[in-house]
């Protein structure tokens, strides 16, 4: 049992730290704006989503569970919102309101 | 025997990005630098096993601090001319002393002792009055009180600094910059949805702090976060710098710090003593109002002196 759950948490953790070097990797080499910031939110949602999936098994309390659960939620809440930002000041200069 | 595996990137990491800072062309660049580097920082105080620098490092070094200069730097990047950078003697100088430091301190490192003088026995000896579980907490509120007093009060001259700033005729006013608000936009969302959130988790972090990492800087910086979020989204305004309830709210740490102290003297062995058995309340009592103290006074000094309102 034990092997499974440790078995399962260093799949997900793996796969979610793939998710951050690619991210990385498309935030340094994409071309635009757009599709930096596209590559750095899968980064955020996806891996760090993977991760605390990996952990939650592995967590001493329900307490904790839950902790690692908001704490992936206000990651997705904070990321989203800035890249919604970063987006708008790029439409912003690209087409100024008149 | 891994642990190098995961220490050494970080070590690389840290003075990766404080030689990016230095060495970075533009201003933006520079605070990008100074942000990673704090965030760094903080990890490596994690694996210190030093939790409770880590937040501060985090919240404080990484976040609050970033914001202001973050702020500063694209308010000045909007001037007439950029400033000339120093001379070439001049930098010069500040590196070779730079360097001198470090090597000092590296060499100072080297010559401690093995093991190093420590008096965390002590402390953990005589904890148990305090009725604190975070010896860290203990050692600010009992055995450093003073410190602790005097910090809560650089926060109170810190904020006066700022509002000195303000030109006589704004005097009075909100601090900070008016922002326009954009009631459909994606900040006015994050600032309704995240404060109700963030105000528990600071009010938790600040809490927790007597059993175990946290306090009342920590938390009160979350707290400071979520009322500056409407401020910058254009929601709210905060209030008059001349109302007393702000003036009072910033004061609020010291103060009852103060009051307990002296009450040191008639109830207990002297000043910024605890009666035996009333420790511990008497400290979450002060907890509470610095927490209050820190969020306020972080607040005020994100906004900045009273400004010119922008046109809507």
């Amino acid at each position: 049992m034990s092997l499974l759950v440790s078995i399962f948490a260093a799949i997900a953790v793996l796969a979610g730290a793939f998710f951050f070097v690619a991210g990385t990797l498309g935030l340094l080499r994409f071309g635009d704006t757009l599709s930096r910031v596209h590559a750095l939110t899968k980064a955020d949602n996806l891996g760090l989503g993977l991760i605390v999936l990996g952990l939650l098994p592995l967590a001493d309390s329900i307490t904790d569970a839950l902790k690692l659960v908001v704490i992936w939620a206000l990651v997705l809440l904070g990321g989203t919102t800035a890249a919604q930002l970063v987006a708008g000041a790029v439409r912003r200069e690209q087409d100024p309101p008149s | 025997m891994t642990a190098w595996l995961l220490d050494l990137p970080l070590a690389l990491g840290l003075f990766g990005a404080g030689a990016a800072t230095l060495a970075a062309r533009s201003l933006f660049g520079a605070v990008l630098g100074f942000i990673s580097t704090g965030l760094i920082a903080a990890l490596v105080w994690v694996r210190l096993e030093a939790p409770d620098v880590a937040l501060t490092e985090a919240v404080i070094g990484a976040a609050a601090t970033s914001v202001i200069i973050l702020y500063v730097a694209s308010r000045i990047s909007g001037g007439a001319s950029a400033p000339a950078p120093p001379p070439i003697a001049q930098r010069l100088l500040a590196a070779t002393f730079s360097v001198l430091l470090a090597a000092l301190l590296a060499h100072a490192l080297q010559a401690l002792p093995d093991p190093a003088p420590s008096l965390a026995a002590p402390i953990l000896k005589t904890m148990a009055p305090s009725g604190l579980g975070n010896p860290v907490t203990a050692v600010l509120m009992v055995q450093r009180a003073l410190d602790t007093l005097l910090e809560s009060a650089v926060l109170v001259f810190a904020v006066f600094a700022i509002w000195s700033m303000a030109p006589e005729r704004r005097w009075g006013r909100a601090p900070g910059p008016a922002f326009i608000a954009e009631p459909q936009g994606p900040l006015a969302f994050l600032a309704k949805v995240l404060p109700p959130i963030g105000m528990v988790i600071g009010i938790y972090i600040a809490w927790v702090g007597a059993d175990a990492p946290g306090g009342k800087f920590q938390g009160g910086a979350v707290l400071a976060a979520m009322w500056v979020l409407p401020w910058i989204a254009g929601l709210t305004a905060p209030p008059s710098i001349s109302d007393m309830r702000l003036r009072l709210a910033i004061a609020a740490g010291p103060l009852v710090f103060l009051i307990v102290g002296l009450a040191g003297f008639a109830w207990a062995e002297g000043f910024l003593a605890y009666p035996p058995g009333f420790a511990k309340p008497l400290i979450l009592l002060i907890e509470t109002a610095m927490t209050l103290s820190v969020a306020a006074a972080l607040a005020c000094m994100i906004a900045g002196p009273p400004e010119r309102r922008a046109q809507p």
